[in-house]
């Protein structure tokens, strides 16, 4: 297949690719001997977490792509409904792995939005400080990760420590290492401890000179390049029909940003900027992210510089076994890093919630999109592509 | 928001407007109506973006509601459209020539709660379920603890704590048994 960078450009060459049908699918025929069907994953270095893709494929070429969720379906939504609403925290926070934050984030924001409750000053900033944190420590994962995928594995491990050490302050912040359930319904559960930010600061200034030795690293190199520019390209006009969020749509050329058209925490006295392009290749997309990366660590900056030191933590909330909150329905979002993260939560006046919804981004990019994407492209790209979407399949299923 | 929802009552047989913040609103439409509306606000009122295709089981009605989460990403506007079908035949019309990723969403609803939505693609291909013969198992006539303690065997040895009671006596150790 030839490879453009133009997106206008860009046409798929199908003359030797199977017929389509009414429905627009493929009809392949195996006995043809002419295409190959090839299962990658569940168990597979090749895909991010536990999912798989049925390809099919002419030569290595990929004509036809299905994916499969369903290895990691742990029911949570349907757990939450049987818990009060305090005990239902510590199930949803596992319903994305990586980012539990931004679990916590929007379910405590549901459950004080349902019930009328004020978050205090201190506890917004802190909440921001921790969003932020988790967005780091998914960022230093994920931008040299995406290298990783073409052998190039350095810059992964060298991320991996940086990472560890965001983990050690999240350890000292909130005891937990990867689920925290620092925030909780009506604030955060306590105050920086002492030191915090001169540590913090230290981790900081290393990640900044990790900053520039990706650069090198990964970003002017020759087969991170070839192998990454033209290729995994997202349509703008796919933007609104797959309801493509966060960096992929910015590198799309689609200024959106939680933080910013809807802030929430304390974003909306911090001074940053979104990064966006429009090559919208796999390429656009990683440089998006290290630019989040160089944003996060400003926004820590700034969030411990205007904090301030001391003030009250927690609104003060009914007794958490036998709260009751009226019925009605909400939705409340957050920017992950991986876009817009969301949930809708409905109360019917009772100690449960009749339903909570996760809205998460992998759900339409690591679905309908990867489908999409994978047709037409070539075997040896599928982990790029899959990994420069982001996809997480734990908040495909919850 | 306030203009666009009074006009568009002007066109659909609106009730239930529930302000839930300045740019955010949840609004009730007749099913017959639903995809009609959704179709306008996306067309005519730029709510381009499709949020989120949920499900709630109003079991005591016999109802089900269907909330379709839309957002306008220009104006920065979010509008909440919930419609109710009846419990014992649900069906809905697709919406998936509307969104792309709305077939995913219909497709979890048909598994995960018995709705029907004919001619949306791969609606009655198993999504994270397989081989499931039992009901529903989001429909809230559906028992979990039941199912668990029929399908898995029980964990010998294992100690625990009721939560309820440890929690009560760790944050409120004064009250009153």
């Amino acid at each position: 297949m030839k490879k453009n960078n133009s997106i206008i450009d860009w046409q798929a060459d199908r003359s030797k690719y199977p017929e389509l049908d009414s429905n627009g699918k493929p009809i392949v025929d195996l006995t043809s001997q002419k295409y190959v069907k090839l299962w990658q994953g569940p168990n597979h270095p090749g895909v991010t977490g536990n999912m798989s893709l049925e390809l099919t494929l002419s030569g290595d070429e990929i004509v036809d792509a299905k994916t499969h969720v369903g290895y990691l379906h742990r029911g949570f939504e349907k757990l939450i409904e049987r818990r009060i609403y305090f005990k239902g925290l510590a199930t949803c926070i596992r319903m994305c792995v990586p980012e539990a934050d931004s679990n916590e984030y929007v379910y405590s924001s549901c459950v004080e939005d349902l019930a009328g409750i004020e978050v205090p000053e201190m506890a917004l900033w802190l909440r921001t400080l921790a969003l932020e944190m988790a967005r780091l420590q998914v960022l230093l994962r994920t931008v040299p990760g995406q290298a990783s995928t073409l052998s190039l594995g350095l810059g992964g491990q060298w991320g991996m420590y940086l990472r560890d050490l965001i983990l050690d302050r999240f350890e000292e912040l909130t005891g937990g290492r990867v689920y925290h359930m620092y925030i909780v319904p009506g604030g955060v559960r306590g105050l920086l401890p002492e030191g915090f930010k001169k540590r913090m600061e230290e981790n900081l200034k290393k990640i900044d000179e990790f900053v520039v030795k990706i650069e090198d690293l990964i970003f002017t190199n020759t087969i991170f390049n070839k192998r990454t520019k033209g290729v995994g390209i997202i349509d703008p006009d796919w933007v609104s029909q797959y309801g493509i969020v966060g960096p992929n749509a910015r590198a799309a050329g689609f200024k959106r940003d939680v933080r910013k058209d809807y802030p929430y925490g304390k974003y909306a006295e911090l001074d940053f900027d979104v990064a966006t392009s429009t090559d919208s290749d796999i390429y656009a997309r990683s440089q998006i992210r290290k630019q989040d990366l160089i944003t996060t660590v400003d926004l820590i900056r700034q969030i411990l510089a205007k904090m301030p030191e001391k003030g009250e933590i927690r609104a003060k909330t009914p007794n958490v076994l036998h709260w009751e909150i009226e019925k009605g329905e909400t939705y409340q979002r957050s920017e992950s890093s991986r876009g817009e993260f969301g949930m809708y939560m409905v109360s019917d006046g009772s100690k449960y919630p009749r339903r909570i919804n996760l809205r998460g981004p992998s759900y339409t990019h690591g679905v309908s999109l990867l489908e999409k994407m994978l047709l037409n492209a070539n075997i040896s790209d599928v982990h790029s592509i899959m990994v420069s979407l982001q996809t997480c399949p734990p908040e495909i299923e919850r | 928001m306030n203009i666009i929802i009074d006009d568009i009552k002007t066109r659909f047989e609106i009730s239930d407007v529930v302000k839930q913040s300045d740019n955010f609103s949840f609004l009730t439409c007749k099913k017959e109506q639903t995809i009609s509306l959704v179709t306008h606000l996306k067309n005519i009122e730029n709510f381009s973006h499709l949020v989120l295709l949920s499900a709630v089981d109003w079991i005591e009605d016999g109802k089900f509601q269907l909330t379709y989460i839309l957002n306008n990403p220009n104006k920065k506007i979010d509008i909440a459209v919930r419609t109710f079908l009846d419990r014992e035949t649900a069906t809905m019309d697709s919406a998936h020539h509307l969104w792309k990723h709305a077939a995913t969403y219909q497709r979890e609803l048909k598994e995960m709660y018995g709705i029907d939505f004919p001619e949306s693609p791969g609606v009655n291909d198993s999504f994270i379920l397989e081989g499931w013969d039992d009901i529903p198992p989001y429909r809230r006539d559906f028992d979990t603890m039941k199912y668990a303690e029929e399908t898995f065997f029980p964990r010998e040895g294992r100690t625990t704590n009721d939560p309820t009671e440890y929690m009560k006596k760790k944050l409120y150790p004064d009250e009153e048994k």
